[in-house]
């Protein structure tokens, strides 16, 4: 039976990784993600599972690779300066193909900031934080409840794909309290990390079956011996210098992610039919041009909503498909203009920004009068 | 005739021998002790971890048969925590360096200490950046070069096992190169034992550490070894005029501290036992 809840958005994500299998959270406390933290240390030795605070955020993000690898499916949470942090093991998790969950409840930058006030200015940062050619997904929750619903699919997709999934809140939906539903447990899809049926694959663990995408890893302590580096490493496991094995890594990477789009990518549209202005924005910042696009609407304007739900990789066939009906492009974001740089790439047209670092929300008056003077 | 030892066909991938290190240097040895260390304790290879860093040490873990993760710089300890964590069942061994431990993961170091989580952390211990090409690290001696320290080092070195005592290791031990049976001895209790373990093992790093500093060779860096370097018992019985210049080799401190996956086990039972009251009122 599904069951109502008043939630927070850092709860309900809590909430909804426990619900997903979620047993492992190593994290430090840091505004305004702390909550997330605090619901763990409570929540998980109620499952069997474990918490833990760590010195830091390079090992909070350390030890979750390490759970995962032990077989556990495990998250970390963080905002902007934790974020920073934790990149180099980002990387690392994307090119060992090691599963994890790492939430960032943005906050306002750069630097410190503004630790209290909302923001998206690590869009691109979820991309392109680590360095190197590497996959990533990001999605972004807008309500509380999809701060439950979206975080089951972060772990499916990273199970699935064997990526590290960046859960891209904000301020706004972090600490934001609606009614929430938790789905009986029995109607949750949840994705299973594929292991190998092969014992003693130490040669090539890193061999991926026809017509998958990542190699089936089995948890350390399963039966195996291998080796895990965050060097290139060939289908053995073992560093090499190769180029041909490097070459063919690294596409595979990539190509995990490219070639999947149409599984990986999510957007929600609203009052697009007969759109000819898009308001395109994501997380926190959909409420405000929501009811912006409901109140043209009401004097007439013929403007929708464009929410990529996945925003790494950007849902780009699902935008371009608009395309044609368009005369207007207006992007709505918390930043100076980070989604914006994809969305004008999709559209091959330059698009109007509305933006803002200065600890407040956009309201709907801005992207109210934004439309109506698109909409002449 | 078989090429190598039994204890290397076990407890080596020998297809990805020779290794990388130079000639003479003392991480082969160390690295020999830890698959002795292995093999006395029966260890069951598929439910063995060996965690490491980067840096010279740290590419002893790809040549271990066993399970074995090469991770970040520094960050091996956090790896190996949530290893352990996830399940306690494994043996989770870490091997690092002095720079991946003591300056790039010294709070890692620090806090898997204070921790008292079960975990054996062994140092190859070069007193130097060989990796890089032999720059000073947190263990080289006051004075001495190193690639940044063209005009000798202004740093004081650390102790790193002084450094895991004080932070809460409840077991803390000496290796070198040179005493083997020490060390292998030392390994193994720390294997053993329940808490966080650290065994310093003092490398020899001949090619930089050794030729920047006028060491001599390496055969000259273990002969240094042998002579300064003193089994615990015997060291004890030294007098503090003899003990001037020596160091202690063996066993430092062993202490009975809570570990902390045991202690989180009680949250878990509590939380369980907490429920089933509530169950039970609820009907």
């Amino acid at each position: 039976m599904s069951e109502l809840r008043l939630l927070q958005g850092n709860e309900a994500c809590v909430e909804g990784a426990l619900a997903a299998g979620m047993r492992f959270f190593a994290g430090y406390p840091i505004t305004p993600s702390t909550e997330i933290a605090e619901r763990c240390a409570l929540r998980l030795p109620q499952k069997g599972g474990k918490f833990i605070q760590m010195e830091d955020e390079l090992a909070s993000i350390a030890a979750v690779i390490g759970a995962s690898v032990a077989g556990v499916k495990a998250m970390t949470a963080t905002s902007g300066p934790g974020f920073s942090l934790m990149q180099e093991n980002i990387g690392y998790a994307s090119l060992a193909e090691i599963p994890c969950v790492i939430v960032n409840v943005q906050r306002c930058g750069p630097s410190s900031g503004l630790p209290t006030s909302p923001a998206q200015g690590d869009y691109m940062q979820a991309r392109w934080g680590t360095h190197g050619d590497h996959p990533i997904i990001a999605i972004s929750p807008s309500t509380v409840q999809e701060a439950y619903t979206l975080m089951i699919r972060c772990f499916n997709l990273s199970e699935k794909y064997r990526v590290p999934v960046i859960f891209l809140m904000d301020e706004i939906v972090g600490h934001l309290r609606e009614g929430t539903e938790f789905p009986a447990a029995e109607s949750l899809e949840l994705y299973e990390r594929v292991s190998s049926p092969v014992m003693g694959i130490d040669k090539h663990c890193y061999q991926v079956e026809e017509g998958e995408w990542a190699p089936r890893l089995n948890p350390f302590g399963r039966g195996e011996r291998y080796n895990i580096t965050g060097l290139i490493h060939d289908e053995g496991g073992f560093p090499t210098n190769n180029k041909a094995t490097a070459r063919a890594l690294i596409s595979r990477l990539l190509d995990k992610i490219d070639r999947n789009t149409e599984d990986i990518c999510d957007a929600r549209e609203y009052r697009m039919e007969d759109a000819e202005i898009a308001v395109v924005c994501y997380g926190g910042t959909v409420r405000s041009a929501m009811a912006a696009v409901e109140r043209a609407r009401a004097e007439g304007a013929r403007v929708g909503m464009f929410r990529p739900v996945t925003v790494w990789p950007f849902p780009e066939a699902r935008l371009r498909a608009w395309l044609p009906q368009l005369k207007g492009l207006i992007v709505a974001e918390h930043n100076h203009g980070q989604m914006l740089l994809e969305v004008e790439r999709v559209a091959r047209r330059p698009a109007r920004m509305i933006g803002r670092v200065n600890g407040t929300l956009i309201p709907p008056d801005e992207i109210y009068a934004a439309i109506m003077e698109d909409n002449v | 005739m078989r090429e190598y030892s039994d204890l290397i066909y076990k407890y080596t991938r020998v297809d990805h021998l020779p290794h990388i290190w130079c000639a003479g240097c003392g991480n082969g040895i160390l690295t020999r002790d830890v698959a002795v260390a292995f093999e006395r304790l029966k260890l069951e290879r598929e439910k063995t971890v060996v965690v490491s860093g980067i840096g010279c040490s740290s590419r002893a873990a790809g040549y271990l048969d066993v399970n074995t993760i090469h991770t970040t710089h520094g960050r091996a300890l956090a790896f190996a925590t949530g290893i352990k964590l996830a399940n306690p069942e494994l043996h989770v061994v870490v091997i690092t360096g002095d720079g991946d431990c003591a300056a790039i993961g010294g709070n890692h170091l620090i806090h898997a200490a204070r921790r008292n989580i079960d975990l054996t952390a062994i140092v190859f211990n070069n007193n130097t950046y060989g990796m890089t090409g032999g720059q000073y690290s947190p263990t080289t001696p006051t004075g001495d070069k190193g690639t940044t320290a063209p005009y000798g080092n202004i740093d004081r070195a650390f102790d790193i096992a002084r450094l895991a005592e004080s932070s809460g290791a409840s077991y803390t031990a000496r290796g070198t190169a040179y005493h083997t049976l020490e060390t292998i001895q030392a390994i193994e209790r720390g294997i053993l034992h329940k808490g966080f373990s650290l065994i310093d093992c003092y490398s020899v790093c001949p090619t930089y550490y050794g030729r920047k500093n006028k060491k001599g060779s390496a055969v000259d860096m273990l002969i240094w070894q042998r002579d300064h370097g003193v089994p615990r018992a015997r060291y004890d019985a030294l007098s503090p005029e003899e003990r001037q210049g020596k160091f202690p080799v063996g066993i430092l401190q062993q202490n009975d501290y809570p570990e902390f996956i045991e202690q989180y086990q009680r949250i878990i039972d509590g939380c369980e036992t907490e429920q089933e009251r509530s169950a039970f009122i609820h009907d």
